[in-house]
């Protein structure tokens, strides 16, 4: 319950952040709403000597139209997302979603950009990033990069960031046509978290056949993953669930999964396949609807 | 490191202290200001006893530091009744027996005062959403309920303006 | 004016609540004593080692702590005391030392503590003591831990079995199966429970030199206990030199029963440093090294008649009691466990064997129900399997077999005593009638047309609770190492407040409520007028505690004789004052009155400024309304019900969603039905959660994988229905209230409930039985394995 000893250092700029990071090395760790962080410091799972906390920089909150999509600031707390009205008349998939995390009290420190850069195998929002082709907007020393969500999930909480950078912002580009998006969740019943989590989005035409879709999956593998072969086997199909069962069976395709004393690698093989069903569903619901 | 001074305003009223960066915050309220009624049940933030009004927002207090409390006004259980008058969801876990050994109490209060601010008239589905957060291993939950049913009627007759 | 009765039968408002409403309880951790200090525990990370050596140096060093303490400091200690030496296991007890000096046996297992002036430095320190270990093999399971071959825990219990106890007829038994026309075997587990009280324990030291006394704050179910434990075979200290105290305490559920070495280990270091010192457990340790409950496996056998008669019950269980003996342990698996296998059924020969097994896991002891929900799961699990067999309707399978009302006493043929009073049908009758069982049931049938699997499970229970009287629980009887009596002081000070203290010790049960309502009543007071006192082995009588559903049929009982004898000092006083015989002054409305003349009366108030001035008493009258009584129940109390419970599982997923659950008690006469309520439906959560989803889970080699709440899935609000609650009432004659218990018996008769809907909702699919916790994927797998083999057959 106590943690170990640490310095503590508040930034108010990104840059002043990145200087930090640099000056003080590999010892430092980001905190951003601190609940994936502080617990496992409280366990002493985690000791960094040094905390550098981003909660205090005014430039990495809020949420701002950009370029016809939408920019999230990197420290806009869950329920900032949740209950947002910009975001929710064109992608209610952030309500949805937002309101599926932990509990209002997570969701009231915890951040969507610490959420993302932590990339928890189980988190919700790396599975809505994909689905949604967020870009990265990453502040090191040498300025700005982008990174699309499918490179930004390395690996089991290991992200594209560097050790001296920042996730700053989270952009979703416009989408065209008549879209729909859904995520479904099997939730732990203890922690919360994703023991499968799918992320879908869907355009139609007027004909009620699928233009585009994109399917993420999260909490089933190691990181957040694009289910192509369901995408692919929807393409051009009718939304209806006939060809979203017969797509959703190649939900998993090449992926390795997890597997625990609550759900088995093969169980959450088959909870991909039934969430990845139910979550294409609700979206070609909500793109006809 | 060296202990960093903060200001934080408790239950309206002002502190100055110094801490080290790993206090955390609900050591700070139990230990150094003596406010014991914000309890601590877990170590991996799943129980909410801990949970306080930071902000305008429920918070575990077991999981910010606080050094990340400076200069925010904070809530717990000790300050929700006003001039001797218990607040209505004091009342209503009174009324409706929505407590046994009173340990999670605390933070059901608070959490459940987070949801009336953001939506005086929940359902019961919401509220039992609501309270995703917090453990309570006494009551199995049905009389915390509707201690928080009865306390949102008392809330809407009261202030039927800032309800709507 | 109050008059008698107004306040027992009554829903009225706990006194607790305002403390605690209002963040001004103090429980142990809110507890600061001038100058104290406080230690943290080192436990071991293996499951079995023996400990080389240990290196403190450099903790001893870090500033600001106070010392360091390893077994070897503690030597002086004895090791913990087992004080329920059940079914013959005195040749093969081991407990706990408060400090592990050679060898290690659970992960948890207490091996140095370190003392510093606050808690962050003692945590930090406690990293830098060294600790040596070669690690040896361990074993988990009940089981695998008696076969040969496997690791052993103790020299002095070859294969690990503390004990074989049987209990019942096993010739006629033997017969009975030889002779049936239908026998149904099952193994069932009853899986590791982690009681998970939402305060963890602690303990705070207090050593005065000047007086040589200690003081010890302790998150209690009973403090006179521990004192008695501590002072008479831990620490060896005088009994009147040790003072226990529990403060206000955030749940038990069992585990805050037992003498645990931190109270040890806080009286020790407060001496050896001359300041108060304080531990309080966090989670991890919690998970790690307070007691855990349940922990069976067992493989049961019923033989019956194909038109659904049971002949016979054949029960062999391994009961899993941990690394050591915890306080009761033996206990629970045998009398509460062994002796209530029957349940509410007339079985004519029925035979049980438990073996009581060492392993390298935390030690198993009462968990609230303790023993009798296993007992009821077992039976209630058999009984659905039987009444499958024979193709008949669950609900009249157990019609059939009720022991009927008159019949009372009943001698369920295994050792327990005679079940005071029952009406089993009435409550099953009234349960199917509040659920709409037979529309269910046409429900279900359409349902399962589309290819839904509906399901309704029932659950006829009867448990024992009020454990007495200590002439049978106690060392000549069931091995209890004292009494079960109970203890109460009433006195009504000159302005007439009474107060009430009780040896009795709640954690969230409502007694100061419960308690002052029964006096008001008896002493026709107002309710506020009476304070209830506990917890504080100075100024309480000497008492059991609070835990077996026992307070209000034992610790009530007490305080009505208390209440009786004030009642019959103050009519003395009463003639004397009133000038009236003895015999004419009458209790009537709450006041004595003489007979007749109903305007000459005295209240208890104005007898007891009467009593305590002493100017004029009647001859050889002593001053004060002040007496004490000490309370040995003829018998236990059986209270029972059914409980019915309806579900839907999802196929695609095998996710279970309670739909319905309704429940009919019977606790015997009810003094606050809202409490008992509340009593319901936290037992009944329990009870539920082993059923869905609760299980202590350790590696093969003995590492606790549910360490957390991260992992270990306590029931929230969102997982559960609202409980619809009815009550029979069958008083009991075992005492003058008429009152059961009623805080285990929703535990007790969830559990199997629930897995009986599911079982039921999966019948189709030729699902007989799967264990505990039904876990979607555990019955995804089932359905899978089911419909894969029924696509076979076609």
């Amino acid at each position: 319950m106590i943690p170990a000893e640490f310095d503590y250092y508040a930034p108010t700029s990104v840059q002043e952040a990145i200087g930090l990071l640099q000056e003080k090395g590999p010892e430092a760790k980001l905190l951003a709403g601190g609940h994936s962080l502080v617990p496992l410091m409280k366990l002493r799972l985690a000791a960094p000597s040094v905390l550098i906390d981003l909660n205090r920089i005014a430039e990495l909150r809020g949420i701002r139209s950009s370029d016809g999509g939408v920019a999230i600031g990197a420290m806009t707390t869950h329920s900032e997302v949740e209950s947002s009205p910009e975001l929710a008349d064109r992608w209610p998939i952030f309500h949805v979603a937002g309101a599926m995390i932990g509990d209002p009290m997570v969701r009231h420190r915890g951040t969507i950009g610490g959420s993302l850069a932590h990339a928890d195998p189980a988190g919700d929002w790396p599975a809505v990033a994909l689905a949604l082709d967020a870009r990265m907007h990453i502040a090191g020393p040498n300025g700005e990069r982008v990174v699309p969500a499918g490179e930004f999930f390395v690996d089991m909480l290991t992200s594209a960031l560097e050790p001296d950078e920042v996730l700053t912002e989270i952009e979703i580009p416009a989408l065209e046509g008549r879209v729909g998006m859904a995520y479904e969740k099997f939730r732990h019943p203890a922690s919360g978290y994703a023991v499968v989590g799918v992320a879908a989005v869907v355009v139609t035409d007027g004909s009620g056949s699928c233009q585009d879709c994109r399917v993420a999956i999260t909490g089933a593998g190691p990181k957040a993953t694009r289910a192509t072969g369901v995408e692919e086997a929807l393409k051009g199909r009718p939304l209806d669930e006939q060809s979203i069962s017969a797509a959703a069976e190649r939900a998993g395709e090449g992926m390795a999964f997890l597997g625990d004393i609550y759900a088995s690698e093969e169980y959450r093989e088959h909870l991909t396949k039934v969430y990845t069903k139910r979550a294409l569903l609700a979206a070609a619901r909500s793109a006809q609807g | 490191m060296a202990k960093q001074e903060i200001r934080v305003t408790v239950n309206g009223r002002e502190h100055r202290s110094e801490v080290e960066p790993r206090l955390l915050l609900v050591h700070y309220l139990r230990d150094v200001l003596g406010l014991t009624g914000t309890h601590i049940g877990c170590d991996t933030s799943q129980c909410g006893a801990c949970t306080i009004i930071m902000d305008g927002q429920s918070v575990k207090s077991c999981t910010v530091f606080a050094v990340q409390a400076d200069g925010s006004q904070i809530t717990t259980i000790e300050g929700l009744a006003k001039d001797g008058q218990l607040h209505p969801l004091q009342e209503g876990f009174w009324e409706e027996h929505g407590l046994q050994c009173g340990f999670c109490t605390p933070g059901m209060i608070m959490s459940a005062y987070d949801l009336l601010q953001r939506n005086p008239d929940p359902t019961e589905a919401e509220i039992r959403e609501a309270l995703e957060g917090n453990l309570c291993r006494c009551t199995g939950y049905q009389n915390i309920v509707k201690a928080i049913q009865y306390a949102a009627s008392r809330v809407r007759e009261h202030e039927p303006v800032a309800a709507s | 004016m109050t008059t008698a009765t107004t306040f027992v039968g009554s829903s009225v408002k706990r006194v607790e609540d305002p403390e605690f409403i209002t963040g001004s309880g103090t429980y142990l951790d809110d507890i600061k004593l001038p100058g104290m200090a406080h230690m943290a525990i080192l436990h071991s990370p293996h499951a079995h080692a023996r400990i080389r050596g240990i290196d403190t140096s450099k903790a001893q060093q870090h500033p600001g702590v106070l010392a360091v303490f390893t077994g070897k400091d503690t030597a002086g200690i004895n090791p913990l005391p087992c004080a329920w030496q059940a079914g013959g296991v005195e040749n093969h007890v081991n407990t706990p030392h408060v400090l592990a000096s050679d060898e290690v046996r659970y992960v948890g297992d207490a091996v140095a503590v370190v003392v510093a002036e606050d808690p962050y430095t003692a945590r930090d320190a406690l990293e830098l003591i060294e600790v040596d270990y070669e690690p040896l093999p361990a074993v988990v399971d009940p089981e695998k831990a008696t076969q040969e071959g496997a690791p052993q825990l103790h020299e002095n219990a070859p294969n690990n079995v503390c004990m074989r106890w049987t209990a019942g007829n096993q010739e006629a038994t033997d017969r009975a199966f030889e002779q049936a026309e239908v026998v149904v075997k099952q193994r069932l587990v009853n899986q590791r429970l982690i009681p998970t009280a939402m305060e963890t324990r602690g303990a705070i030291g207090s050593y005065n030199p000047g007086t040589g006394e200690f003081t010890i704050w302790m998150t209690s179910q009973a403090p006179h206990v521990m004192k008695l434990l501590l002072a008479a075979f831990v620490l060896n200290v005088p009994e009147n030199k040790i003072r226990c105290i529990s403060p206000d305490v955030g749940g038990g559920f069992g585990s805050k029963i037992f003498c645990y070495a931190d109270m040890a280990l806080v009286a020790f270091a407060s001496r050896q440093l001359g300041r108060p010192v304080k531990y309080v457990e966090d989670r991890t340790e919690n998970y790690q090294w307070t007691t855990h409950g349940r922990d069976h496996v067992t493989y049961a056998e019923i033989a019956g008649t194909r038109d659904g008669r049971i002949t016979g019950l054949r029960v062999r269980t391994y009961a899993n009691l941990g690394a050591y003996l915890s306080t009761i342990a033996p206990g629970i698996p045998t009398t509460l466990y062994g002796r209530m296998v029957p349940g509410v059924y007339k079985i004519p020969a029925t035979f049980v064997e438990v073996l009581g097994v060492y392993t390298d896991t935390a030690m198993v002891d009462a968990y609230r129900g303790a023993g009798r929900p296993e007992a009821a799961y077992l039976i209630e699990r058999m009984v659905d399997l039987f009444a499958r067999e024979v193709g008949m309707d669950p609900a009249e399978v157990r019609r059939r077999n009720f022991v009927p009302p008159n019949e009372f006493p009943h001698d369920n043929g295994v050792g327990m005593l005679p079940y005071d009073s029952g009406e089993y049908e009435k409550a099953l009758n009234r349960a199917l009638e509040l659920s709409g069982y037979p529309e269910f049931r046409r429900e279900q049938e359409e349902a399962r047309r589309q290819g839904r699997l509906l399901g309704v499970g029932l659950s006829s229970y009867v448990e024992v609770c009020g454990v007495a009287p200590s002439a049978w629980i106690g060392l000549n009887g069931q091995g209890w190492g004292a009494g079960l009596w109970e203890s109460a002081n009433v006195r009504v000070h000159l302005t007439g407040k009474a107060v009430v203290t009780t040896g009795t010790s709640p954690h969230g049960q409502g007694h100061a409520t419960t308690f002052a309502q029964l006096v008001a009543d008896e002493l026709g007071v107002p309710m506020e007028d009476v304070i209830v006192e506990h917890g504080d082995t100075q100024g309480t009588p000497f008492g059991f505690g609070t835990y077996g559903s026992r307070s209000l049929a034992v610790g009530g009982s007490a305080i009505l004789r208390s209440t009786a004898k004030i009642r019959e000092k103050a009519r003395k006083l009463a003639a004397h004052m009133l000038e009236a015989s003895e015999e004419d002054v009458v209790w009537e409305n709450g006041r004595f009155t003489v007979r007749g003349s109903p305007e000459s009366a005295r209240t208890i108030p104005e007898i007891a400024l009467a009593a305590a001035t002493g100017y004029s008493l009647p001859e050889g009258m002593e001053p004060y309304l002040d007496e004490t009584s000490y309370y040995d129940p003829p018998n236990c109390t059986f209270p029972f019900g059914t409980h019915v419970c309806m579900v839907e599982v999802d196929r695609d997923t095998g996710e279970t969603r309670l739909v319905r659950y309704v429940a009919v008690d019977d606790v015997g006469n009810v003094i606050n039905p809202m409490i008992v309520d509340g009593q319901l439906h936290g037992g009944i959560v329990q009870g539920v959660a082993q059923a869905m989803w609760e299980q202590g889970v350790y590696t093969e080699d003995g590492q606790l994988v549910t360490g957390s709440l991260m992992d270990y899935a306590l029931p929230k609000a969102s997982m559960l229905p609202n409980f619809e609650l009815d009550r029979t009432v069958t008083p009991t004659n075992v005492n003058a209230m008429g009152a059961k218990g009623a805080g285990e018996a929703g535990t007790i008769a969830a559990t199997p409930a629930v897995v009986n809907a599911v079982m039921d909702a999966l019948a189709p699919l030729g699902i007989r039985h799967l264990d505990m916790p039904l876990a979607p994927e555990k019955v995804w797998h089932a359905i899978q394995e089911r419909s894969a083999s029924q696509k076979e057959e076609r």
